[in-house]
């Protein structure tokens, strides 16, 4: 097959296929089809444009936004290690010279003569000079200077030593402490304050901090950039490979998520949702036929001369589905908890009668915290402080508070109630009083049990979702995207 | 692959190279960036479709109807939704036209009467060879992309709207260029189109339909891009406001909102503030106007609040 494909130079097959067998080790899925569609285009791609390329490579191989950013660093650290032909920030090409003349000019303006190459020009400044410079560079947003200057301080601060076992993150960490973001934003908001004669209006303000936060951002791409190109060139490109690689957004685990993480996977939340409606909703729609309609099928015997080919049938009246959705919020599950607001805010502006309740030891409804509230943020903040969960020391038992809530709303659970219970079960030795999953279960329609742990853990411990598992309608191991994705294809 | 294709006439090249097909997209006043130029000029290369998914309103659809008039093509679109199906993408035979045609046939008969008895069973196929026949048929967008003769564009919009039972229907399309009508046989296209597919990613599309198209991802364009894009759109618009038009817009889609303005809407902003003759956006100008931005209320709220409150570092 590859074969037909045309004359693919020899180096380019083999380069192309490690590059491929490292996206799949990311955990890219590339089919064989996408192989050969991307060793096709490239041959339509001029060689010297190194951009293109990444593009080529990118529409045949990545068919998600989501797997974008794994892409660009396999892509990085793949073709940074094979020679400058292949850097596509062309390291040494131009930009460096351009790097080089801006760092000269910067020289220039701290008295000092700049010679040799890249980085290597600064090597004589000063903690403040090299500051001074970075400050200039961000004022008049010089990205080459940038750069030059990320490069120095990496080779200054970092402390990067060959064959030290510690992760990029160290490095970065210890390079952006030095540089002091923090103290150079507010630099630029001053000297921009200084500027401007006047003094600038609130919306002028704020354009400009978002344009230098912005710069910033940059910044610490160029040194995030530049710290994993020295890894990669002090332990070669596969080992760094394996290092680098992040779980994809759709594996993230909910309860071991960074505050950057959760944000994403708070986007992807809204989605699924409308997912869920709409999976709902069209089964509903063919759902089975209802009894003849006489009418509608005399009407359409008439296109049939008279003959009733077509018997139509009316259709059952769609119920509007409920849902109670029961989660646990208690410390042993605080990160899932947060997701699950989301989730629980996300379900109740696509569905027209969803009920919530929190517990811990004790249990509160929070309908009222996410009806006609826009801002999620605010509910969570509502429901934290205000919802009564808290009955006697303010560790999860899960018994009492099923027990109150059968007691106070059990009643409201009809045939058209699907509850949704969610958390670890880790019931802290208390009574599970199960029996009030088995009377919800023969009232409601489903009952659906989520648990935010893996499930090797289940039943260890003082985890007994074994005990209501066995009156759920199912049990979902829910620690990732793709797992609750996995629940809502399930449901229907 | 390419070379088992049963397409009649290899349809000949029509970029030559990326900055080409960019300076074309420019002069049709589409600005693309190197990805979408690249991805074009591979579209046609590769004789594949492309996916473009993206946030509403960054110009997926405008991205379809600019190539079809910058290559001079006939765009056919088929604007999916909920319920879409075969008779309403690929074909559908006339069977109105088709009765009429039995019951003609029936009056020719009755008054012939006996003597054409005899010969009823070749009639008879006469006739079924006759309904099923291409005047009988009805063609719809996808099959009418597939047998045009001029240049055609074909635009699948809003895909991800179809049931993921029904993207099975444009799989054949998609990686043959051919449509198998089970009465006529399959009808082979007689030049690859160039196709779009639009998707705003309210679900996952499936794999087999990913698999056989190239892949683009339209963001929101960076500053510089989007006022160039407003420069070009809006002729009469000053360097300076376009500039702050664009900066607001960035700024409100760094905030947490329900819906971030899209690109047309920062073009009917632009627009709105030209004819109200403003040539410098303060605080007030951005907050009386904010609605042409966004459409929510509380959006809306938390923006004019932003706005107008200095930052704190």
């Amino acid at each position: 097959m590859v074969a037909v494909s045309g004359p693919v130079p020899g180096g380019m097959l083999d380069v192309l296929t490690g590059f491929i067998s490292e996206l799949r080790g990311a955990g890219l899925p590339v089919s064989l089809t996408e192989n050969l569609d991307a060793m096709e285009a490239i041959q339509h791609i001029p060689m010297e444009d190194r951009e293109a390329f990444k593009y080529a490579l990118a529409a045949t191989l990545v068919k998600s936004n989501a797997h974008w950013r794994a892409f660009e660093t396999v892509f990085d650290v793949y073709f940074s290690l094979r020679g400058p032909q292949w850097s596509v920030d062309g390291e040494d090409g131009e930009a460096s010279a351009e790097a080089q003349a801006a760092a000269a000019e910067a020289m220039a303006d701290a008295r000092r003569q700049g010679e040799g190459k890249g980085g290597g020009a600064m090597e004589g400044l000063s903690a403040e000079e090299l500051a001074e410079i970075l400050f200039k560079a961000m004022m008049r947003d010089d990205q080459a200077m940038t750069r030059a200057v990320a490069r120095e301080s990496v080779t200054r601060y970092a402390g990067m030593e060959p064959g030290r076992p510690v992760g990029g993150t160290y490095y970065l960490y210890r390079t952006l402490r030095n540089l002091d973001l923090e103290g150079l934003m507010k630099r630029l908001m001053e000297a921009a304050k200084e500027e401007a004669d006047g003094g600038l209006t609130p919306l002028e303000e704020r354009l400009l901090k978002d344009e230098y936060e912005l710069r910033i951002d940059q910044l610490r791409k160029e040194v995030e950039a530049e710290i994993r190109r020295r890894l990669v060139a002090d332990r070669g490109a596969e080992a760094m490979a394996k290092t680098l690689r992040k779980p994809l957004p759709e594996n993230v685990d909910f309860m071991h998520a960074t505050r950057e993480e959760l944000v994403q996977l708070r986007k992807a939340v809204a989605p699924l949702t409308r997912k869920l409606a709409v999976r709902l909703a069209r089964k509903r729609r063919h759902g089975r036929k209802g009894p003849l309609d006489f009418r509608n099928t005399v009407r359409h015997s008439l296109s049939y001369g008279g003959v009733p080919a077509e018997p139509k049938f009316r259709y059952p009246r769609p119920s509007k589905p409920e849902i109670m959705v029961v989660a646990d919020i208690s410390g042993s599950v605080a990160a899932f908890a947060r997701f699950t607001l989301h989730l629980v805010h996300a379900i109740s502006s696509q569905f027209s009668k969803v009920r919530s309740f929190v517990f811990v030891d004790g249990i509160d409804e929070v309908t009222r915290f996410f009806e006609g509230v826009e801002d999620i943020t605010e509910a969570i903040q509502r429901v934290n402080t205000e919802a009564d969960v808290i009955w006697v020391d303010g560790h999860s038992d899960y018994g009492h508070a099923f027990e109150v809530f059968w007691e106070r709303w059990g009643k409201e659970i009809t045939p058209k109630t699907s509850v949704l219970l969610l958390g670890d079960a880790r019931n802290n030795y208390h009574a599970s009083q199960a029996w009030i999953v088995k009377e919800m279960r023969k009232k409601a329609r489903h009952v659906f049990w989520l648990n935010p742990e893996p499930k090797s853990y289940w039943d260890t411990g003082d985890s007994i979702v074994g005990e209501y598992a066995a009156h759920c309608d199912g049990v979902f191991e829910c620690r990732n995207l793709k797992q609750l994705e996995g629940f809502v294809e399930h449901l229907a | 692959m390419t070379d088992t294709k049963p397409i009649a006439g290899q349809t000949e090249a029509r970029f030559t190279d990326i900055p080409s097909v960019r300076d074309a997209l420019q002069s049709v006043d589409y600005l693309a960036d190197e990805g979408i130029a690249g991805i074009v000029y591979l579209a046609d290369r590769l004789g594949k479709p492309v996916l473009i998914e993206g946030p509403a309103g960054t110009g997926k659809t405008e991205l379809a109807k600019s190539v079809a008039r910058m290559t001079g093509a006939r765009l056919i679109r088929l604007q999916c939704y909920e319920g879409l199906d075969e008779s309403k993408a690929l074909y559908e035979w006339n069977y109105k036209k088709q009765l009429l045609r039995i019951q003609a046939h029936r009056v020719v008969e009755s008054e012939a009467d006996g003597a054409a008895a005899a010969g009823d069973g070749a009639t008879w196929q006469g006739i079924e060879e006759d309904i099923f026949s291409d005047d009988f048929l009805l063609t719809r967008p996808l099959l009418e992309a597939i047998r045009a003769t001029d240049p055609v564009v074909l635009l699948i919009d809003e895909v991800d709207r179809v049931e993921v039972e029904t993207e099975a229907l444009l799989l054949e399309l998609l990686s043959e260029y051919q449509v198998s009508i089970p009465e006529l046989g399959t009808v082979v296209a007689n030049q690859i189109p160039l196709v779009f597919l639009t998707s705003n990613n309210t679900r996952e599309l499936s794999e087999a339909l990913k698999r056989r198209c190239l892949y683009l991802h339209l963001d929101y364009p960076d500053l510089e891009r989007e006022k160039q894009i407003v420069l070009t759109r809006i002729p009469d618009i000053g360097d300076h406001l376009a500039d702050q038009i664009v900066r607001i817009v960035r700024s409100l889609r760094a905030l947490e909102l329900k819906k971030h303005p899209s690109v047309s809407e920062t073009l009917d902003w632009a627009r709105t503030l030209v004819l109200l003759g403003i040539e410098n956006i303060g605080a007030e100008e951005a907050t009386s106007t904010l609605h042409i931005l966004l459409k929510y209320q509380s959006d809306i709220t938390k923006a004019a609040k932003e706005l107008s409150v200095a930052p704190n570092h």
